[in-house]
């Protein structure tokens, strides 16, 4: 299989949906002859001309509500927002019209319109570039949110998005954008809503989102050493999100413990433990834990930095808490 | 000058929104609309003039006052009155209501209950006809509130250096809700600000059907042949309140309600046709009491219409695919 990084693993996809779909068109700010901020677009303008990859000005909120219309009326766009952030700039399009067309219009009208974005902390981005959000998206009924931690799932998964009729968010953490992984050649598609299973084990479950599934697959391995056995689930999807896997996986295991950049307060652990109390209450051999990015807007000084988000350390330290329960 | 034909259709039309309205008001005030009710009566000259020169595969993006663009679109007054009255045979299946009327199967992609974003979804309709090389079009009606919103300075700019197909309407009916539009706009005319974004504008006697109708016509040829979008001004007023049941004072004068409803766009139109013999007395009347037995009709249709089943709530969230 040939290994290219994460960018090259969705420009593929990209590329290969736009060369059979003559309504695919990307809009962003430098997404044309640049290629885009994160080279996201490299080599599409040569081929696909300034309509289908069209610059636009410093118009989020413009170009959002422009793509609501033009995916109502026959095409599908792609929203590169290069960083995430800048999509709050638009959130009222997002909430009030792309999450709420097909519903108030009986499912008469869809909303074929990708969105996407670079999210998360790293290289004192500072807290206007170091975003993540999912949360709020995933609170909302009507979009579906795709955080993919491979470039191979990335690949398959941006394939879905732009066959499917939904609103789909693909957030990709900038600290995987260059990373390189195996992806296999040719076109396929990843479904929505089904979780990974990036370790097996049967001592406890991890549940990792996004740049913590790496970070967790580190803490596992030096774990394994000592004879722990942990089992990680990448969810892939948060809406959908794969409550089956993790079930499965907690009846196994007994313990979970969530692992997420994005803040703790009603986020995705949450809305997970719920669930996992719930459905398996009589599974766990211990309360769920959380580990989470701290709940403050991100510094930027490295040191400030740092203590804001989980590292492989102090996932490791939480496995173990978890297991001393 | 349209031909004679037309020129009834468009009387017609008007006779449709206004008959509509005025059943829909005495409906709301008999408790059959459960949410809100924003009338079209005064201003039915605009959507009508305007429509006359869509296509159905023209899509009109609407406001919270969408009665008269989703009826002059072709939304029928059976799917829009028991679409007020909550009923599975409104157009939107009863998940809308009054400002989410839907009916993309004649081009009309909804009223909305927000201000502003229409005038995006007409820009981004355009960009899909501009890409798709059809020479369909894409139109948003709006008010003078949506004009000191960012959503008309970030469309109307898009649109413009983009060239895209689209018609800029606004309904400058003086008010929104209560507050003059001279009071909230540091450049109270709207007609005037196509300039700015270099688009072509102009402003028009809203009540006024066949300057409506000419203005529209040249804007909409504009658009369908490659030379981009116009911004059209109509002058014109809403002679009931801003919505049903909402008090109508305070914030305007009786004799300046008066004064406009001298100004009605069907009496005029009706003086007009009658003075430039394109129809005679009778003619007008058949029309009138036909109309009228319409929105009878479509009235009892909704009122005997069944209630969209409890349990299809989930559906649509998400494509059905
Ligand atoms: C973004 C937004 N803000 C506020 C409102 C509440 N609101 C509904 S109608 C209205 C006045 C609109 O005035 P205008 O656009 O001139 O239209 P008109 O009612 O006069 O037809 C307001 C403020 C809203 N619907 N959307």
């Amino acid at each position: 299989m040939p290994e290219m990084t994460f960018v090259e693993a969705t420009l593929e996809a990209l590329d290969n949906a736009m060369a059979r779909d003559p309504s695919i068109f990307v809009v962003g700010e430098g997404i044309g002859e640049r290629g885009g901020n994160f080279n996201t677009t490299v080599g599409l303008y040569d081929k696909y001309g300034p309509e289908r990859l069209c610059d636009t000005p410093i118009s989020e909120r413009g170009f959002v509500g422009m793509c609501a219309g033009a995916a109502m009326t026959g095409t599908r766009p792609v929203v590169d927002f290069m960083f995430f952030d800048f999509i709050l700039d638009a959130f009222g399009e997002l909430v009030n019209q792309i999450a709420k067309m097909q519903y108030m219009s009986s499912g008469r009208l869809k909303m074929p319109i990708l969105l996407r974005g670079a999210i998360g902390i790293g290289h004192s981005a500072a807290t206007h570039h170091s975003g993540s959000y999912y949360p709020i998206f995933a609170h909302l009924p009507g979009f579906r949110v795709v955080v993919p931690s491979v470039p191979s799932d990335a690949k398959g998964l941006f394939a879905t998005a732009l066959q499917s009729d939904d609103p789909v968010l693909f957030l990709e953490h900038k600290s995987l954008l260059f990373n390189r992984g195996e992806v296999p050649e040719g076109e396929y598609t990843i479904p929505f809503g089904q979780a990974r299973i990036a370790r097996e084990g049967t001592d406890c479950t991890l549940v990792a989102i996004g740049s913590m599934v790496d970070k967790t697959l580190a803490a596992c391995e030096r774990l394994a050493e000592e004879g722990i056995s942990c089992e990680v689930i990448d969810p892939r999807t948060i809406a959908p999100l794969d409550m089956e896997t993790v079930l499965a996986s907690v009846h196994k295991t007994g313990r979970l413990l969530i692992v997420d950049e994005t803040f703790q307060p009603c986020g995705v652990g949450a809305e997970i433990s719920a669930q996992v109390i719930y459905r398996g209450f009589d599974d766990l051999d211990a309360p769920i834990r959380r580990l989470n990015g701290a709940h403050v807007p991100t510094p930027y000084s490295p040191t400030l930095e740092e203590a804001t988000v989980p590292e492989a350390e102090e996932i490791e330290q939480s496995i173990r808490d978890l297991l001393a329960e | 000058m349209p031909e004679s034909e037309q020129l009834l259709a468009l009387y017609r039309e008007m006779l449709i929104i206004r008959y509509t309205e005025e059943q829909l008001a005495r409906s709301h005030q008999m408790g059959l609309i459960h949410g809100a009710c924003h009338t079209y009566v005064g201003e039915e000259a605009i959507a009508t003039g305007v429509c006359a020169h869509l296509r159905p595969d023209d899509a009109v993006f609407s406001t919270h006052r969408g009665h008269g663009h989703a009826l002059a679109k072709g939304v029928s007054p059976r799917e829009v009155i028991a679409e007020l009255f909550g009923r599975s045979t409104g157009c939107s299946e009863g998940r809308g209501g009054s400002m989410h009327l839907f009916k993309p199967e004649v081009g009309m992609m909804g009223t909305s209950g927000i201000v502003g974003p229409c005038i995006l979804q007409a820009a981004g309709a355009g960009y899909s006809f501009k890409l798709l090389k059809s020479d369909q079009i894409g139109v948003a009606f709006f008010g003078d509130g949506a004009v000191n919103n960012g959503a008309f300075h970030e469309g109307l700019n898009l649109a413009s250096i983009w060239k895209l197909p689209t018609l800029f309407v606004c309904e400058n009916n003086m008010y929104a809700t209560e507050v003059p539009f001279a009071y909230s706009a540091g450049n109270p005319h709207v007609g005037n600000r196509g300039p700015a974004y270099g688009m072509k504008s102009l402003t028009v006697d809203g009540n006024d059907i066949l300057a409506v109708y000419e203005a529209a016509g040249e804007a909409a040829q504009r658009a369908r042949g490659g030379e981009g979008p116009t911004l059209i001004e109509c002058r014109t007023y809403r002679t009931r309140a801003h919505a049903e049941g909402m008090r109508d004072a305070g914030y305007r004068t009786p004799e300046e309600v008066e004064e406009w409803k001298a100004r009605d766009p069907i009496t005029r139109y009706n003086g007009w046709l009658l003075e430039n013999e394109e129809a005679g007395p009778e003619t007008l009347a058949a029309i009138e009491a036909e109309v009228k037995e319409m929105v009878a009709d479509a009235e009892e249709f909704a009122r005997n219409s069944p209630w969209p089943e409890a349990d299809t709530v989930s559906e649509h969230v998400f494509s059905q695919r």
